[in-house]
């Protein structure tokens, strides 16, 4: 029997038990539909994190004030100030394995520009801070080391700041209000989108850390820095930059043997690798509790066909007695198993991509459908169907024409 | 009479039941010449239908030989026997065995699809088929749309389609009224005499073997009477809106 005639026999006996056909699928449906949904939420997420690790910049480390007691990801910054102008030049100046290190400090505050006003973060650093970070300038200009030196009142605006305040308006030469002092705007930052944290890194005015110590901060700390930003020669060489500004600042903070560091140091790209393997493990985890209900709609295939094999003995009897082979019969119930685990899996690939669309939509996640995950899906639903129909096409093609024959 | 178109010798056929050993034949001899009409009767439990699995090849024997047109076909595989029933047998069985969802015509056309016939021959063919048997009206008719005459003469258009030289029917009038069965026989005994086609048929009626041209029977395991029938029954003239 050729595979058309073959796949015309299977039809017939798939329709003439529709709503049972139907349900069988069901089971594939949503599990095809799960596997899709879920792996296009974790390629999403994936995709998310990879982005957000290019734009924190490559080969940092953040030097922070304070003993590491208290760490974790989001805690611990800004602790007692300990770290000053002089240690960020230093690390940037003595140590071989970095390659710029840039002093940092952060507050928020208004800025106003005619009648608009909008509060921001105020980004403290050193010229080498944008560089570090991979951040361009996309219209005037950074400032300069000698504004840096002099303690300008010079700034840079982000897209979102620059957006409010200015819209449509040329922002560079502008003199614009922080915490009532002016300042002249120099240069636009390039848009730069969300940071791991989740916030708007556009949302920021960058300005000399000296002009923010002098002109902006009650005068408490003269000096003092909140962190440093400190990026190694290449990728081979940020463990040895960390150990090298350890030893330097214990060095420099005159901290005995065996005392603890009144700072930490902390590997920006590990910490981004980690939050990288956690997705993909969730991910992984995704797929995998998906494939379970694929899993399961393959097992009420096999269910279905054990119990068509055994409600058509009979005529499998009489397919039998004139003259149907083995692999006849083998294949007739095998391409039903194939036929329904084929279907099912092509309504599942559709709704599942509705269904990932729908929840970007609706919770506002990324979520990417790849190509590779629709033919996977597609062969893996061809695969259950073999998989799980080969059984009952195996016990119905082995059964005896005699006894098929007598059967009631 | 012709070439042997059956030789089988010593067959013996036990089935295990349990511990029981059920002796179904117990050695039993019969050649059965190129077209023969052959009537097989016995008692309930003599071993007819196990002889006519044998001989169909649905079953293999236990023991003994089985020349089928003088090629040994008791040792042929699975496969090989499922080839040989439909290039070479038809069956006609007592519960008609149609495939209830198909039609007259596919139902007929049931043999071809296994063997590479195209879709347009297994048509024609099926059609012929039906029509040798009077059913050319009914080809688009589901089995449960027909009367038991007109299913089983479906089942005989099925056996023949594929121009076997053997018919093996096991009680094939065992569901019909007595006016239906004489049709079926005459049929039985159209093909024998025009197409030469060699009939083996199992029945309890004395008067529905009389159709045949020779009796055996059946006791026990063994054939006890071996006859040729003297005085032929024809079937009645055919009535109007037969089946
Ligand atoms: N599959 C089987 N397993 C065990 N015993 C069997 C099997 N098939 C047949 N028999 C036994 O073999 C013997 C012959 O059975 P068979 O069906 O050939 O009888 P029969 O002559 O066709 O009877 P009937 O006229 O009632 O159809 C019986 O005793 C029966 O019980
Ligand atoms: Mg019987």
């Amino acid at each position: 029997m050729n595979l058309y005639s073959a796949g015309k026999v299977a039809f017939r006996s798939l329709r003439a038990n529709k709503m049972r056909s139907i349900l069988t699928m069901l089971g594939m449906i949503i599990g095809v539909a799960a596997v899709i949904i879920m792996v296009a939420i974790g390629a999403g997420a994936n995709q998310r994190i990879s982005a957000q690790i290019a734009s924190v910049g490559s080969n940092l480390l953040l030097v922070v004030p304070g003993s590491t007691t208290s760490g974790g990801l989001r805690s611990g910054f800004g602790g007692a100030p300990t770290l000053t102008m002089t240690d960020a030049r230093a690390i940037g100046k003595e140590l071989t394995s970095v390659r710029a290190a840039s002093p940092t400090m952060r507050s928020s505050g208004p800025v106003v520009y005619g009648n608009q006003n909008w509060s921001t973060i105020l980004q403290g650093g050193a010229p080498e801070y944008l560089e570090m970070r991979e951040w361009n300038v996309v219209s005037g200009r950074n400032f300069t080391p000698q504004e840096l030196e002099a303690a300008s009142k010079v700034c840079l605006l982000g897209q979102t700041v620059s957006d409010y305040l200015f819209g449509t308006e040329d922002p560079v030469g502008k003199i614009v209000r922080i915490k009532r002092s002016p300042f002249t705007v120099v240069g636009i930052l390039d848009r730069k989108g969300q940071s791991p944290q989740g916030q708007d890194q556009d949302d920021t005015v960058f300005l000399p850390i000296t002009t923010m110590q002098k002109k902006l901060s009650g005068s408490a700390h003269m000096g003092a820095v909140g962190v440093i930003v400190v990026q190694a020669v290449d990728a081979d060489r940020v463990k040895e930059a960390e150990r090298q500004v350890v030893e330097l600042l214990r060095q420099r903070h005159r901290i005995a043997q065996g005392g603890t560091d009144d700072f930490s140091v902390r590997n920006l790209s590990e910490m981004l690798a980690l939050a990288e393997s956690a997705t993909r493990i969730m991910s992984l985890l995704l797929g995998g509790i998906a494939s379970v209900s694929l899993l399961v709609g393959g097992i009420g295939i096999m269910n279905i066909m054990l119990v068509s094999v055994t409600e058509r003995t009979r005529e499998i009897g009489i397919r039998m007695a004139v003259g149907a082979r083995e692999r006849d019969i083998l294949s007739q119930f095998l391409i039903e198993a194939v036929i329904l685990a084929l279907t099912g899996g092509a309504v599942g690939i559709v709704l599942g991509a509705g269904g990932a669309m729908l929840t970007s939509q609706l919770a506002g996640w990324t979520t990417v459908i790849s190509p590779a995950a629709v033919f996977l899906a597609f062969g893996f639903s061809a695969a259950v169907g073999v998989f799980f129909g080969f059984y009952p096409a195996r016990k119905a093609s082995r059964m005896d024409p005699i006894e098929a024959l007598r059967y009631e | 009479m012709g070439v042997a178109a059956i030789e089988v010798s010593g067959l013996v056929k036990t089935y295990r039941l349990g511990d029981v050993l059920v002796e179904a034949l117990k050695g039993v001899d019969l050649s059965i010449s190129a077209g023969e009409f052959l009537a097989v009767m016995g008692p309930s439990g003599s071993g007819k239908s196990t002889l006519m699995n044998i001989l169909g090849c649905l079953d293999r024997p236990t023991s003994g030989k089985y020349l089928l047109d003088g090629e040994e076909v008791g040792g042929l595989s699975r496969d090989g026997r499922a080839i040989l029933r439909r290039s070479r047998l038809g069956f006609v069985f007592q519960g008609f065995n149609l495939l209830s969802r198909l039609s007259a015509r596919e139902n007929v056309e049931l043999p071809m699809i296994y063997d590479g016939t195209s879709a347009a021959d297994r048509h024609e063919r099926a059609l012929s088929a039906l029509s040798s048997v009077g059913l050319a009206d009914r080809a688009h008719h589901l089995p449960s749309q027909l009367s038991g005459g007109q299913q089983q003469r479906v089942a005989i258009a099925r056996a023949i389609v594929n121009t076997p030289a053997l018919i093996l029917a096991d009680e094939p009038t065992g569901n019909l009224d007595s006016v239906t069965s004489d049709e079926i026989l005459g049929i039985f005994q159209r093909l024998n005499d025009e197409r030469g086609i060699t009939m083996v048929l199992v029945t309890h009626e004395t008067d529905i073997a009389l159709f045949a041209k020779r009796v055996i029977r059946f006791l026990d395991g063994r054939i006890v009477e071996d006859r040729v029938v003297e005085n032929r029954r024809r079937p009645p003239a055919p009535r109007e809106n037969a089946g």
